[in-house]
């Protein structure tokens, strides 16, 4: 009998390990240059001075400035969660209720934020919040308040902007695992004799619990390491973990505190996805909706 | 879901929903008027209209370097990233790729990973390597970024095309190579264009990466904004801003197209 | 090599203890058979019982465990599918979506750099064949599912491949276009005299088309053999109830009896009564006798084995009915012609066989 000899082709369509190895290459050849080694390099930078040291690390934890830095970006992070899913359910519904027109015009409404430029959304809101930009004109105008407010370098302007720009992360998941829950359930409780709330509460709600968790786990984990908005938005007061890195590297050269927190960052990161990788498929991130 | 009576609360929640949709749309859009106002200091509603700011963007030499400095790195990117995306997605759909679980963690890598945390990790590398200002390191790392959505999308449409269309090839004499080119490749292209436009939009607007990485003399335009939009609100922004969202309206739009033919693409992006 | 594995001569297709294995599951089990030049054969199973696997391996799509593919006595096992020179025609139409009528009937002459005018000729030439000139400019998408799959038989034979592959082909279309296309591959074969290996699990479509039948379970074979030869003597009760329709009454053996001999049996429900043996059986074995429902015959007279008219469904040119025995309910069938004198429900009735059309298998 004669044995089975190498292919570069096994039935023609399946590729040898050789030959998926060099199609693979170009990849690892990106990955390993734009994104392992820099990674790399920079958690050795953070854990060696030259020899292995957690001092950089303990200074994270250690001096209150950070511990405050830190602290805020986990709080604005929730808040921006929570506001996020607080619009964005009520819309989901809408969404997962509309066919046809309707249906494309709000995908339309979702997508093109998504799509345009973070800096060009957060410059809109820079022009709405300065001191004689349209928001503090209107209230004035309305005769809410008597002079214009102090709105940007506001805790609550950074909130408010990041949960403009990342609503359509939790809506989009969301809008998928509604959609998913089919007509007949709804029915069904009805039949049973469950009021409208009822059926939201026993039915609607538990089974878009999959879209709300990678929603929300999706908008946390962007704004824990969210730069734009917040440097433009915020002053010194607001200032955000990215802000603080980007402040230790540009201006302070600093890189093994940077690379602590950044340590710490993606500590954070790699345990909350972790935690949530059997609730949220990681494609999910990627959204084909 | 069916069509029910209307009552008090889903009214209720419709008018949320649809006050979300402006609260999502309007802030952008209020920009475009006011990009063709004639004040010094933007203002709403504006009191004329002139195309000034415009004339300034296009005439401005800065802008204009930044401006074609990052067509020229998304157009490379674009073209690199589906070339590399679709390499690697043949070998995971198709390959017996060793150790293929790692490599599909790192294809989703960059997603995971904050923008921030592989802006500064690039910086500390590229500087060191001099790629800074530099096109390839522009490249290589914006590759790196869109790959993730870049191979989803392909592999969805690896995945939706039928394998028995290459198995007929194969039985029609075509070589492997041939088959390729002839059956699958026609048929997965709505996808590869599609990821190639998803990888420009990514580099082109891609502000954290580029704001480490930029040097003096070679911004890309995203760095150009933010710097412009910290140290000097002009009405130009407004201007670059209205063409930047005219251009996604227009990418989109294509991407629609596109999709509706090869039913493709990533909906979801990132963003820092 | 082995000699006693080559093909015998005039085996155009030759599989030899060709065994393929899933992890543990062995979807074809040591199977070998031969296909004869211009024979019509049919794979036949279950899903699951490695038909589709077999023809995947003749195609080089998939390559065996162990054992031999050979076509015209060379070995090809290991040759990949388009050096092979088979035609296939796939379970969903497979044709090019973005390629014409014409072109994808062209496209297997192009790979072989046959020049333009020759292959716009020959392309044509297959198009009316299966009856479909004129269809040529338009797109596979603008044609009927029947219509699709007679493009991808002209695509498949439009270079004269001495074999033609069929994996299911007419398992997408409905009934009455089967039994069209069915008698159409069966003209367009013996036109071509190519020989055609045609998997299926449809038994009416393989009685119907092959000129032999492989029937094949969990992997092995089971037998091959002429529809007919199936159909009187099957050779397992496998077979028996898989092919046609087939009550089986339990049983025990009286004495020995080598497979063709009459036998005494004693029935569930305490009934004496002669079948033939199919298997090797000996004294107090159990076996299974199996009687096709129209090889029962009822009579008013006494002598058989006593049974009481349960129920009468009546389906036009055959009539059936569940008889109850002192053993198992059984189904009888009667024709049109014998139906007048059918018996109603309640009726007691005699009930009654050719020994040689009970055939008693050992049970499993």
């Amino acid at each position: 009998m004669k044995s089975r000899p190498s292919r570069f082709l096994l039935g023609g369509r399946t590729y040898s390990p050789a030959v998926s190895l060099l199609l693979a290459l170009p990849f690892l050849l990106v990955i390993l240059l734009a994104f392992l080694l820099p990674l790399g390099m920079l958690l050795r930078e953070s854990a060696f001075a030259p020899g292995f040291t957690v001092e950089h690390y303990r200074k994270v934890f250690d001096e209150p400035v950070y511990l405050r830095v830190m602290y805020r970006t986990v709080r604005i992070s929730i808040f921006v969660t929570l506001i996020s899913l607080l619009l964005g359910y009520p819309l989901a519904l809408l969404m997962a209720r509309a066919r046809g027109l309707q249906l494309s015009l709000l995908l339309i409404a979702v997508l093109l934020p998504l799509w345009t430029s973070v800096l060009v959304r957060t410059y809109a809101w820079l022009v709405l919040l300065q001191r004689d930009g349209l928001i503090n004109d209107m209230l004035t105008g309305l005769g809410i308040i008597d002079a214009p407010m102090q709105l940007l370098r506001t805790e609550g302007a950074v909130v408010l902007a990041m949960s403009h720009v990342l609503l359509p992360f939790v809506v989009l998941p969301l809008y998928a695992s509604l959609r998913a829950i089919p007509d007949d359930y709804e029915r069904a409780a009805k039949m049973l004799g469950a009021n409208g709330f009822a059926v939201f509460r026993h039915v609607t709600l538990p089974l878009s619990m999959p879209g709300i968790t990678s929603g929300c786990l999706m908008v946390f984990l962007l704004a824990l390491g969210f730069f734009v908005t917040p440097a433009l938005i915020g002053g010194p007061q607001q200032m955000m973990l990215a802000t603080l890195v980007q402040q230790q590297v540009t201006e302070l050269l600093n890189w093994p505190f940077a690379g602590a927190i950044i340590g710490v960052l993606l500590f954070a990161v790699l345990v909350l996805v972790i935690a949530f990788n059997r609730v949220v498929r990681l494609d999910r991130f990627v959204g084909q909706v | 879901m069916t069509r029910t009576p209307i009552t008090a609360s889903r009214f209720a929640i419709n008018a949320f929903a649809y006050a979300v949709v402006v609260f999502l749309l309007v802030p952008t859009a209020l920009i475009i008027p006011m990009s063709f106002g004639p004040d010094r200091f933007l203002k709403f509603p504006p009191a004329g209209f002139t195309l000034h700011w415009y004339a300034a963007y296009f005439s401005d030499p800065d802008w204009l370097a930044a401006t074609f400095f990052s067509i020229r790195i998304a157009a490379l990117t674009a073209i690199v990233a589906t070339i590399v995306g679709t390499l690697i997605s043949l070998a995971l759909v198709r390959g017996r790729l060793p150790g293929k679980p790692a490599f599909e963690l790192l294809v989703v890598g960059p997603v995971i990973v904050p923008n921030i945390a592989l802006a500064i990790a690039t910086f500390l590398v590229f500087d060191g390597l001099r790629l800074t200002g530099t096109t390839l390191g522009f490249v290589a790392a914006h590759t790196a970024l869109a790959m993730p959505f870049v191979v989803f999308t392909i592999l969805a449409s690896l995945y939706r095309f039928d394998a028995d269309l290459e198995r007929a090839a194969l039985s029609c004499g075509a070589s492997p190579l041939r088959a390729f080119f002839w059956v699958t490749l026609p048929q997965i292209m709505p996808g590869i264009v599609s990821a190639a436009l998803f990888a420009f939009i990514i580099s082109f607007d891609e502000p954290v990466i580029s704001f480490f990485i930029s040097d003096l003399d070679h911004r890309s335009l995203p760095r150009k904004m933010f710097e412009d939009i910290d140290y000097n609100v002009s009405p130009i922004l407004a201007a670059v801003a209205t063409v930047l969202t005219g251009l996604t309206i227009l990418a989109l739009v294509i991407g629609h197209f596109l999709g509706r033919s090869g039913r493709s693409g990533s909906t979801t992006r990132k963003t820092g | 090599m082995d000699l006693q594995h080559r093909s015998p001569p005039g085996d155009h297709v030759g599989v030899h203890d060709l065994v393929k294995r899933y992890g543990d599951v062995a979807a074809v089990d040591s199977v070998s058979l031969g296909v004869k030049k211009g024979e019509f054969l049919a794979l036949l199973g279950p899903s699951g019982s490695g038909k589709t696997t077999i023809l995947m391996n003749i195609a080089g799509f998939d390559f065996p465990d162990s054992g031999r593919i050979e076509i015209d006595g060379q070995d090809v096992t290991w040759t990949p599918p388009y050096k092979r020179n088979l035609g296939m025609v796939f379970q969903r139409y497979t044709l090019f979506p973005h390629m014409s009528v014409l072109d994808n009937i062209a496209f297997p002459l192009r790979m072989r750099k046959i020049g333009r005018a020759e292959r716009e000729e020959r392309a044509r030439a297959a198009l009316k064949t299966v009856r479909l000139d004129g269809y040529g400019d338009r797109k596979p998408s603008q044609l009927s599912g029947g219509q699709q799959q007679r493009v991808a038989m002209a695509r498949a034979v439009v270079y004269n491949p001495e074999v033609l592959l069929m994996d299911e082909p007419l398992s997408a279309l409905d009934k009455n276009l089967r039994e069209e296309m069915q008698i159409e591959i069966k003209h367009l074969q013996r036109e071509l005299g190519v020989t055609v290996i045609f998997v299926t699990h449809d038994q009416t479509e393989a009685l119907t088309m092959a000129d032999r039948i492989a029937v094949l379970d969990h992997g092995k074979l089971q037998q091959l053999d002429t529809p007919r030869a199936l159909y009187e003597a099957p050779a397992s009760a496998f077979v028996a109830g898989f092919i046609g329709e087939t009550n089986f009454w339990p049983a025990t053996a009286a004495n020995d009896a080598a497979p063709g001999d009459e036998v005494a049996v004693e029935l569930e429900g305490g009934e004496r009564a002669t079948v033939m043996a199919a298997d090797r059986l000996s004294r107090q074995q159990a076996v299974r006798v199996a009687i096709r429902p129209e090889n029962l015959r009822l009579s008013a007279d006494s002598g058989g084995c006593a049974a009481t008219v349960n129920e009468a469904i009546y389906a036009g040119s055959v009539t059936t009915l569940l008889v109850r025995t002192k053993g198992p309910i059984l189904r009888v069938r009667l024709t049109a012609a014998t139906a007048a004198s059918e018996p109603a429900a309640g009726t007691s009735l005699s009930l009654g066989w050719q020994p040689r059309h009970a055939r008693a298998y050992a049970a499993a």
